[in-house]
């Protein structure tokens, strides 16, 4: 009974990756066999030094970037050898993520950009979407900013929306890439709050690369890294 | 609802305003002018065929075919033996018996009607000069079914020359060489004999080989100038469908086996000059259409350079390599659909306007302003040469766009 609570309650696994970057005399093992873990309603930290490996993983779980060995499986399912639409259709239903650099489209309002991928899932109505992009962003405390352009808003503000859309197809987890690297303290402390208290609160993993300690230290479980493994 | 690729490439069109605005312009120049050069050539070429119809008439049945034998000696020197084979066909000029040949040609289904010509060099000499010519009789009545003499009167009438039994058609270039007007005698001199005909009208076809030589009478007064009582020179033949005349010619050379001649036959030269003008002309004009193509891969493959971060997103929010691909292909085809659009419509209005613009032709047919044909083929022809060249210089930039690796952008490796 247990043991199917357990696979429940497990939004990501990865055993055994490996990742091979650069070609040549440039080729450089940036995972070793790293294996990982994340559970439904839990916010996990990666960290370590640039260069260590964070990110390619988090892009590796993320389904951006093929492994050069392991194996990956999300809410049970293996992703490993599963082709380009498949795994794009598995980011677009699973996966939500938060970048550093926030990348907004510049050309649509902050409404535009959440609804973008409930249009690509197609799941609600335009109206539906509608409604869900607004409550979204009410709750991410934008509610007033709604039809301003990306470009119109503040980079704590465009990384509050990023937020908004990462949740908007109520994905199994969430992978924010040093999601408060580029906000000062206050907006880094409202972003972190915003995607743990929504994550947990819709029973969602959370999984994020960061250099910051105290955002590191806030976290449900904290995993180091160095030369391409897990340590400690 | 609107796709969202549909949306996402609508609004990345404003993000490369003034390249897309180049790109739309070529188009709109690239349509329209095609559109002009084809309703401008077309419309002197189709003008022509219609002259020609309208003057020496679809098809011509001329002279008689005779299959001739000849003998060859079966072995060398001094053989007693001799083969016979076939040698190549003569004509015999003249149609001998033009009414059981026009029974024949009744039967095909395609004629409109036959004329039965005859034809002669004479002399002309009016109170003023004298000239040569070529007397031309037909039955009026026949020989308008299947020219448009009616309509190239300018001078007089035909009533006049119907109820005057001595009564003359003749050219404007030899009325106005032999100072002849309306109601005027002239002489016409054939084997020494000389006969007088009044002028019942003045004709003008605009093809100066015509206007300047020939003169129409009544087959009667033909036969007696020209002392021929039966028989014709020749039999012009109208056709219901004009584009039919090379077919039927053939079948009609087979069955009657006379030499007959379709219109397409007869002017290949002046028709092969004007098809060259007309492909030469699609061919330069084409040129911007490839402008526009080429305008539309830079644009863009600055779009795709200018968007990676946005494609890499979209790609992360689960937009396939196919959405991508479509996004970019919809901004080529919004700019294609607004360019092809105004291009038609730049396109009609030059026509138009090309249409009313004065010029003074004869020679090879007669007109006043510039000639156009409204022909819908052009219109497709122009949009279709636009969208091939515009999407196959898409297709580049949109396949690179949807191979982008997201993870490679977002990781700052990626191009």
């Amino acid at each position: 009974m247990s043991g199917v609570a357990n696979v429940r309650a497990q939004a990501l696994r990865c055993e055994g990756l490996q990742r091979y970057l650069g070609q040549d005399e440039a080729r450089v093992h940036v995972l070793r066999g790293v294996s990982f873990e994340a559970e439904r309603g839990q916010v996990y930290a990666i960290v370590g030094p640039s260069g260590c490996g964070k990110s390619t993983l988090l892009y590796l779980l993320g389904l951006l970037d093929k492994p050069d060995g392991g194996e990956i499986a999300i809410d049970g399912r293996p992703m490993s050898a599963i082709g380009d639409e498949e795994r794009t259709a598995a980011r677009c239903r699973h996966i939500g993520f938060v970048f550093q650099f926030h990348f907004l489209m510049p050309e649509f309002t902050a409404l535009e950009n959440v609804m973008m991928p409930m249009r690509k899932l197609g799941r609600l109505t335009p109206a539906q979407m509608v409604d869900r992009a607004r409550s979204l962003l009410a709750s991410v405390g934008l509610e007033e900013k709604t039809r301003r352009l990306a470009t119109q808003l503040s980079g704590g503000e465009q990384q509050r929306v990023a937020v908004a859309r990462a949740l908007a197809n109520e994905p199994t987890i969430i992978l924010a890439d040093e999601p408060t690297g580029n906000l000062d303290v206050r907006n880094s402390n409202l972003v972190f709050d915003l995607l743990t208290r929504l994550a947990k609160e819709n029973g969602q993993a959370v999984v994020l690369v960061t250099h910051n300690p105290d955002i590191a230290k806030a976290c449900d479980h904290v995993r180091p890294m160095r030369d391409g493994l897990f340590v400690s | 609802m609107l796709s969202p690729n549909f949306i996402i490439a609508l609004r990345f069109l404003t993000a490369k305003r003034r390249a897309m605005a180049m790109s739309l312009s070529c188009i709109v120049l690239g349509v329209g002018l095609f559109i002009v050069t084809q309703a401008t050539t077309s419309g002197f070429e189709d003008y022509f065929i219609k002259t020609i119809l309208g003057t020496n008439g679809a098809i011509r049945v001329e002279d008689k075919i005779q299959r001739t034998m000849r003998s060859i000696a079966a072995g060398r020197w001094g053989s007693l033996f001799e083969i016979e084979e076939k040698d190549g066909p003569k004509y015999i000029e003249g149609i001998d018996n033009p009414k059981q040949l026009i029974r024949g040609l009744r039967q095909f289904p395609n004629v409109s009607g036959i004329s039965e010509v005859l034809t002669g060099s004479v002399a002309i000499r009016s109170s003023f000069k004298s000239d040569s010519a070529k007397a031309y009789g037909i039955h009026v009545v026949d020989h308008l079914k299947v020219s448009d003499l009616g309509s190239q009167i300018v001078d007089g009438s035909l009533a006049d020359f119907r109820s005057m039994p001595a009564g003359a058609l003749i050219g404007r270039e030899l009325a106005n060489r032999l100072q002849l007007a309306v109601g005027d005698s002239f002489e016409l001199i054939y084997g020494g004999e000389s006969h007088r005909y009044h002028v019942a009208a003045i004709y003008e076809t605009g093809v100066s080989d015509i206007d300047r030589v020939r003169v129409y009478l009544h087959m009667s007064q033909a036969r007696a100038l020209l002392k021929k009582v039966n028989g014709a020179s020749f039999l012009q033949i109208g056709l219901k469908d004009k584009d039919r005349a090379p077919e039927d010619a053939e079948h009609m050379q087979t069955v009657l086996q006379y030499r007959v001649r379709a219109w397409q036959d007869r002017e290949k030269t002046w028709l092969g000059v004007f098809k060259a003008l007309r492909i030469s002309s699609a061919i330069t004009v084409s040129v911007f259409t490839l402008i526009a193509g080429l305008a539309m891969f830079n644009t863009l493959a600055m779009i795709v350079m200018e968007k990676t971060k946005e494609i890499a997103i979209l790609r992360s929010m689960g937009y396939t390599q196919k959405d991508i691909s479509h996004i970019f292909l919809w901004q080529a085809g919004i700019v294609l659909a607004i360019g092809a659009t105004l291009g038609v419509l730049v396109g009609a209005t030059i026509t138009f306007a090309v249409s009313r613009v004065p010029l003074n032709i004869t020679g090879i047919f007669k007109t006043t302003t510039f000639i156009v044909s409204w022909s819908i083929w052009h219109y497709v022809a122009a949009v279709v040469t636009a969208v091939v060249m515009v999407m196959v210089a898409s297709l580049v930039p949109a396949r690179r766009a949807a191979r982008l690796e997201p993870g490679d952008v977002i990781r700052g490796t990626g191009q």
